[in-house]
């Protein structure tokens, strides 16, 4: 109850993993740590799904949608009961070249 | 803005200095208050800091004061070159999101400044939090400049270039009181204006109780919320808001039951709802979108949580305002 967040799209694939430890390096949640030479998930539910790991893992052995997400497009969707359309519409101040208002402090 | 930079417009690297003047405070206070948020810009390009030579380190940032200006000022005494990226004066975090501080960025800045024949070295020290944009091996790949990831926080990089390796602690991402703190400003003057018509209106309808009340509501989301995130019980950013709504609302409704005897029990019973509810409803929005702003929130989890309270919310919200309505005027 009350807890939207015990659930993300990060998977790591151990198979591929190389065990360069970039994405120990990148997490800024500590979410992985090498275990010997490969790499582990030790904080599954802290990940925000920035994807600086998957961007960042040369072997891709990690996989996470990422993205921004637009608030403005989804609260409509919800409301409406009508599909998600991305970021454009009139009540979105997010996505353009020069982004004016809304996400990131 | 009346910052100046030398050179802007010749090939050469521009210069720029490790101490902040009051222009750049000012400039500061105004991003952090939101006046002209997109426009606190500097050129993007190369610069000297200091008298680097060669073999001087070369740090990457994006063209947003706040950003450009922690990065030089915790570099006190140390002469190297800042290469900052076009991320249309958005910071290295948030334009990492949107690829805006990203491989191809830095891959054509790293030739538009013809970087490789200002230093002898093939080594860039990127902020951490610009990972989620940029490749490493991507920018080896195409550059063959290798990537290093440095520490989340600028003020960090001294301790750090001691041996270029980060503590776990430098390398986490936090949100303290003092970070969420900053960002409210902001929150408050972009609210502004749906707050003091709600003022108008709830003044004209109800007098001084319900114009502090449109008050207190708007002000518990923009800056309660944010100063007591972490103590509100539960993890949804909505089911927090919504409980430090009814908790707001509470002064009201005790002053309806205790300081009103002579209201027949409905109006009694009418405002007090009206206050519960309005005031839940309006906190918990304005909380649900802070999301954006916190450092920890998953797309999918807000994706889930709007889908769980938007309408719950938004029945709230109209049943309340309904019943402070009617109740204005039934006595």
């Amino acid at each position: 109850m009350f807890n939207s967040y015990t659930e993300n799209t990060l998977v790591l694939d151990v198979e591929k993993c190389v065990g360069c430890a970039m994405c120990t390096m990148v997490c800024p949640h500590a979410v992985f740590a090498m275990d010997g030479r490969k790499a582990k998930i030790v904080n599954y539910s802290a990940c925000m799904e920035c994807g600086a790991c998957q961007l960042n893992c040369p072997a891709r052995a990690i996989s996470v949608t990422s993205g921004v997400g637009c608030a403005a497009a989804m609260i409509n969707a919800a409301l409406t009961g009508r599909k998600e359309v991305s970021c454009g519409g009139p009540s979105c101040g997010c996505g353009d070249e020069t982004p004016k208002s809304g996400c990131c402090g | 803005m009346n910052r100046v930079y030398h050179l802007v417009s010749t090939p050469g690297p521009m210069t720029t200095t490790w101490d902040l003047t009051p222009g750049d405070h000012r400039d500061h206070f105004l991003a952090r208050i939101g006046v002209r948020r997109d426009q606190h810009r500097v050129p993007p390009g190369l610069y000297r800091l200091g008298s680097p030579d060669k073999e001087s380190p070369v740090f990457v940032s994006a063209n947003y004061t706040l950003s450009f200006d922690a990065l030089r000022s915790s570099l006190k005494g140390i002469n190297c070159y800042l290469l900052v990226l076009d991320t249309h004066g958005v910071n290295v975090w948030c334009a990492a999101g949107k690829r805006t501080f990203g491989t191809r960025e830095l891959l054509r800045r790293i030739e538009a400044v013809k970087l490789g024949e200002v230093v002898s070295h093939r080594r860039l020290i990127l902020p951490q939090l610009g990972a989620s944009g940029v490749a490493a091996h991507e920018v080896k790949k195409y550059s063959n400049f290798t990537v290093e990831y440095g520490p989340v926080r600028a003020a960090d990089l001294p301790e750090y270039l001691k041996n270029h390796t980060a503590t776990p602690e430098m390398r986490q991402v936090r949100f303290n009181l003092r970070d969420r703190l900053v960002l409210t400003p902001v929150d408050v003057t972009q609210t502004l204006l749906p707050m003091l018509v709600a003022m108008g209106l709830g003044f004209l309808l109800g007098g001084v109780p319900y114009l502090l009340a449109a008050l207190v509501l708007f002000l518990s989301g923009t800056v309660l919320f944010p100063a007591l995130l972490p103590w509100l019980p539960t993890k949804d950013f909505s089911s927090k808001g919504g409980f430090l709504g009814l908790v707001a609302a509470l002064p009201f409704v005790l002053s309806v039951a205790l300081g009103h005897a002579d209201w027949s029990w409905y109006r009694q019973l009418g405002q007090s709802l009206g206050y519960l509810l309005t005031m839940s409803a309006g906190v918990a929005y304005i909380s649900l979108n802070f999301t954006g702003s916190s450092t920890f929130t998953s797309v999918v989890g807000v994706r889930k949580e709007i889908y769980t309270y938007i309408r719950p919310m938004a029945v709230m919200g109209f049943l309340g305002l309904i019943s402070l309505i009617v109740f204005a005027f039934v006595k």
